[in-house]
């Protein structure tokens, strides 16, 4: 070896970190040792990566807003209502969707750790995850709110879900006005991330194109 | 492990929120193959959801907070693995196999659909009815135990009201330390943000929790 390569060889390892070095190291084993298909790995991250996100909760708020009768269901028991639309399994056994009104906007939050709707959102975003959020939302919704730019009039209650079991919510955003008549797939449009967890609103109609 | 830094309801000191604009899945590498890990381990290992809960929350409360969401998991499932002895330290070290391997089932690739898709619901048939009702007053119990449970502290002592009864569940105090899953009934339980702040809780906000029959007594 050349003293050139020696030298791109230290310099390629200085840039991992010993928890990549030590998380390259534990796959190597676990492949070695049967335990693990990497065929397997790559699929999971796929899913999570490319399939299952936001975008499957928004085409469920957008048929309960376009559907009465599904809009029912779907607050009825979130579940067997999810399923339909085709969203089911880890993370997500047992959904509950909440309705926002003016009367009352629902806030979801764990705690203890991050418990988060798979299915239909997603794996969570780090602030979903994070100190400020997880100690803030029970005692202080009102100023986590104003931390995501949402300013809610006072006499509407704030109504927080901290997901401590296996029970995992999902918010039903209140439909922007302007929206008559709109497709499912446009309205899907208008649904954010942050609007099923209650910590942002749905879009409205000028926000997209 | 209970009262740990994990339990952060209405505690100070953390700061804002920070959300992320358009923030990525995952941040790095590793940590895609940390989560993969951690999922494609668990039909070899056969752990449940609240031993790996334990697992990950059961450290000095300085680590738990310094280390970051897949750091945690990965400790946790070296942690779970290690008390199996499904891999020894000096394997990880190496980067190698160095022991016999144990006969586990594996997650194949032809099973991650199916096997998402069951995911593990939690729901049991019931051996005794429930003891509270809809609009039930109930305080939660003040407790310190030593080992796993949900109950977060700022509820601890509170009274509040059982909004919904959601069945009989897995109780994760048992089930954490391999006691069986001892099923009990599951319910939302409500409280005004003043029961569990007092003046500082906003005078138009509730909280909720599902908390297990154990966790609570009649008010």
């Amino acid at each position: 070896m050349s003293g050139h390569d020696h030298h791109h060889h230290d310099h390629d390892h200085s840039e991992l970190s010993e928890t990549e070095l030590r998380v390259r190291a534990l796959e190597t084993v676990l492949t070695e040792k049967g335990y693990v298909d990497p065929k397997a790995l790559d699929l999971l991250i796929e899913t999570y990566e490319k399939k299952v996100g936001p975008r499957n909760g928004a085409r469920v708020v957008a048929k309960a807003w376009a559907d009465p009768a599904y809009r029912a269901r779907l607050l009825k028991d979130g579940t067997p209502a999810i399923a339909e639309v085709g969203y089911a399994g880890r993370q997500g056994e047992h959904i509950v969707a909440l309705e926002n009104t003016r009367q009352r906007h629902n806030m979801v939050v764990c705690t203890l750790c991050s418990c988060y709707p798979w299915p239909v959102l997603g794996l969570p975003p780090v602030w979903y995850k994070s100190a400020p959020y997880r100690s803030r939302a029970v005692s202080d919704p009102r100023g986590v709110l104003a931390d995501f730019g949402v300013s809610l009039p006072k006499d509407t209650e704030i109504r927080v879900w901290d997901s401590t079991a296996e029970i995992r919510y999902l918010v039903l955003p209140m439909r922007p006005t302007g929206t008559e008549g709109w497709s499912e797939e446009k309205l899907a449009d208008l649904v954010t991330r942050d609007s099923m967890i209650g910590t942002g609103l749905a879009k409205n109609p000028g926000e997209v194109k | 492990m209970t009262d740990g830094a994990q339990d952060m309801g209405g505690v100070k000191g953390f700061g804002k929120v920070e959300p992320e604009r358009d923030e990525p899945v995952f941040h790095a590498e590793w940590e895609k193959r940390a989560f993969a890990l951690t999922l494609a381990m668990g039909k070899p290992g056969g752990w449940n959801i609240d031993m790996s809960r334990s697992a990950r929350e059961n450290r000095p409360n300085a680590e738990y907070l310094r280390m970051t969401y897949y750091e945690i998991w990965l400790a946790g499932l070296e942690k779970l693995m290690a008390e199996r002895h499904l891999v020894e330290n000096d394997e990880i070290e190496t980067g190698h196999s160095l022991h016999k391997s144990k006969a586990v089932a594996v997650l194949s690739s032809d099973d991650v659909e199916k096997t998402l898709h069951r995911g593990g619901p939690t729901e049991r048939e019931p051996k005794a009815p429930a003891q509270f009702n809809v609009g039930d007053r109930v305080r939660m119990k003040t407790t310190n135990p030593p080992t796993h449970t949900r109950l977060p502290r700022y509820t601890r002592g509170k009274e509040g009201t059982i909004e919904r009864v959601l069945g009989c569940h897995v109780f994760p105090d048992s089930n954490a330390l391999g006691q069986g899953e001892d099923p009990r009934w599951l319910y939302t339980v409500k409280f005004s943000a003043r029961e569990l702040f007092g003046a500082e809780g906003d005078p138009s906000s509730h909280v909720s929790i599902d908390a297990w029959e154990p966790y609570m007594e009649k008010a």
